[in-house]
């Protein structure tokens, strides 16, 4: 990287929060994703949408860098990220949730927080405890109090209900300071109350934290994106605002009407 | 919500001698005044070796239990901390040993000890389960080899002898009394030392790889990194107990650090427990006394005494037969059924 810390920062103000260029990625013969290209602006909310199989997933660990794609770029606030391993794109900024939910099962709630604050912080390798009252482990119990976990701070993760440890998976991805968070099917498997709460949350996060969604229920998806693409076989199908994918023929005829797992 | 409001406790500092569980008092006092009672070949040769290679398996114990990394190197990390302090300060082969001081020698070796370890766990963490087990054994086997045939500077088969703990502040820190408090004293801030970082950022991290590294790399971690560090951690602890190895033995061979004594540490670690620091002080106990005494009750029940290893072997069956975490693992059965009400069936709280 030969940009200068100046040019990164001004970059940053102005250049999309995540950009595709030509990204594909092959598994052998299969192709998960095929020429991905795509531009979400800081701030934006983008749902993703597709049947299984589509690339939703194969797109978000690209993004992340669970995997490298087998060609294309990924810039992420205007800087080239492509070679990056996963916890330099964290530090960045980028967050993530898994669609099956992956925490640390032998620590407490806390502890797990806790950790997702530390990740993106300095003092990884600290050797000290955290005093009572530091900042780190009182953002740590805020957190944990608005995915509404308090009651089993001290718990173990792996004694907790499913729903809750969908909660714990969402409060990972807000520690520190997320600026582009992706959210693999948060909603799955959640009770009508606990969507509606996760809903509450996605709505209400500050506007300049941009995030991407896949959703199968389109009621939660269409009610949180504010522009929606649509995926088919590893390639875009469609994109646009909300209402014109409701209303877009081919998409009801791909999606709405055919699809089995879908929303309503 | 509670209908009766139960008044905050007085917040706890560390030093807070409320703080204290009565068990660490009771095991405390036990073992200070120890000397009292015991003759000086239990100080040294029951307890002072417990304790060393209790020390030993601990950094096992760190590796395993909280970073899910079984490295069958410790032993290979402390036999060159033994090794080092050989040859830097002073032994009966005058050819090899530098003669320095106990003050330059040791912190030496326990610094070339630490490296190798290090080293030896960037070899090791890029590989999972049963592939950490046989590059770590590989290294310890390979270490063996090297010390065995080299006689420029391990002195081969023979090893280094009239190795001797120093004589500093007016203590002759050979004899039995003086030798079992220095154990005693490692042994005790290694174990704090354990239970303090399991709490701490780099513990909890060191865990959360456990649990799952992939998470951890989408949280902003550096996985490899931070189990290369706890091989460092690990490798500290066991060398220090290493430099007391050489002290209490007196000598340091090739059969210090063969894969028999290698595969011993890892038996230690888990007949004791490794899901809490004090499981390896309870195998290595219990190692100990097996090894002392066995071929005594061998012999006694008319058998051949030179079969005490299959007795020892016994043990180890029978604790890993009747429980998943080894001794600790059988103590917490013993508790949970203790709470348990015998009517009802529920475990009561405390």
């Amino acid at each position: 990287m030969a940009e200068t810390v100046a040019a990164r920062l001004s970059a940053a103000g102005t250049a999309a929060a995540l950009e595709l260029r030509g990204v594909s990625r092959y598994f052998g013969a299969l192709a998960a994703l095929v020429d991905i290209s795509m531009t979400v602006r800081p701030g934006e909310r983008r749902a993703v949408l597709g049947s299984n199989g589509a690339g939703k997933t194969t797109l978000f660990n690209c993004i992340t860098g669970d995997f490298a794609p087998t060609s294309g770029a990924i810039r992420l606030f205007g800087e080239d990220v492509t070679a990056f391993p996963p916890y330099e794109r964290i530090r960045r900024g980028l967050r993530r949730t898994y669609q099956i939910s992956l925490l640390f099962n032998g620590l407490s709630v806390i502890d797990n927080v806790y950790l997702a604050c530390r990740g993106v912080s300095r003092g990884r390798f600290s050797l000290i405890r955290p005093r009572r009252g530091d900042a780190l482990a009182q953002s740590a119990e805020d957190l944990v109090a608005a995915v509404h976990l308090h009651e089993v701070r001290d718990q173990l993760v792996a004694n907790l209900a499913y729903g809750q440890q969908r909660q714990l998976e969402i409060a990972l991805a807000l520690a520190g300071a997320p600026r582009f968070i992706l959210f693999d099917e948060p909603a799955a498997g959640l009770s009508p109350t606990e969507r509606a709460e996760l809903i509450e949350i996605l709505t209400g996060l500050p506007e300049h934290i941009g995030y991407m969604i896949i959703e199968h229920d389109m009621d939660v998806a269409l009610r949180v994106a504010t522009r929606v693409t649509m995926m088919h076989n590893g390639r875009i199908f469609k994109e646009g605002a909300p209402h014109e994918i409701e209303e877009d023929p081919e998409v009801q005829a791909l999606y709405l009407g055919g699809g089995g797992d879908g929303g309503r | 919500m509670a209908v009766i409001e139960v008044p905050a406790a007085r917040p706890l500092r560390w030093y807070s001698p409320q703080r204290i569980a009565t068990a660490y008092w009771i095991v405390g006092a036990a073992l200070v005044l120890l000397p009292v009672v015991a003759s000086s070949f239990v100080l040294t040769q029951i307890f002072a070796w417990a304790m060393i290679l209790g020390t030993i398996a601990l950094s096992l114990m760190f590796l395993a239990g909280y970073g899910n990394m079984v490295s069958l190197v410790q032993m290979t990390v402390a036999g060159v901390a033994a090794y080092m302090v050989a040859i830097f300060g002073s032994s009966a082969v005058d050819t090899i040993s530098l003669g320095w001081p106990w003050w330059v020698a040791v912190p030496l070796a326990i610094l070339v000890a630490v490296a190798f370890g290090t080293l030896s766990g960037a070899l090791a963490v890029r590989t999972e389960g049963i592939y950490t087990i046989m590059i770590t054994l590989a290294i310890a086997a390979a270490m063996f080899y090297l010390v065995r045939q080299n006689y420029t500077l391990f002195n081969g088969f023979s090893g280094l002898n009239q190795v001797r703990a120093p004589r500093f502040w007016g203590i002759d820190w050979r004899s039995p009394v003086p030798f079992y408090y220095l154990s005693l004293a490692v042994a005790a801030v290694s174990y704090f030392a354990v239970v303090y970082v399991s709490r701490s950022p780099f513990g909890l991290a060191l865990q959360g790889v456990r649990d799952n590294p992939r998470r951890m790399a989408a949280l902003g971690f550096n996985v490899t990194w931070h189990r290369i560090a706890a091989y460092a951690f690990a490798s500290l602890v066991a060398a220090v107990a290493g430099v007391l190895l050489v002290w209490l033995n007196g000598q340091v061979s090739p059969g210090t650090i063969a894969v028999g004594p290698a595969i011993d540490i890892l038996i230690i670690a888990v007949v004791g427990g490794i899901s809490h620091p004090i499981g390896p002080f309870l195998g290595a106990l219990l190692y100990v006394l097996l090894r002392t005494f066995a071929l005594d009750i061998l012999v006694s029940l008319g058998l051949a005494g030179e079969r005490f290893q299959l007795l020892i072997g016994l043990g180890f069956l029978v604790v890993v037969f009747f429980s998943s975490d080894g001794l600790l693992g059988l103590w917490r059965r013993y508790r949970e059924r203790a709470r348990r009400d015998p009517l009802t069936g529920e475990v009561a709280d405390g």
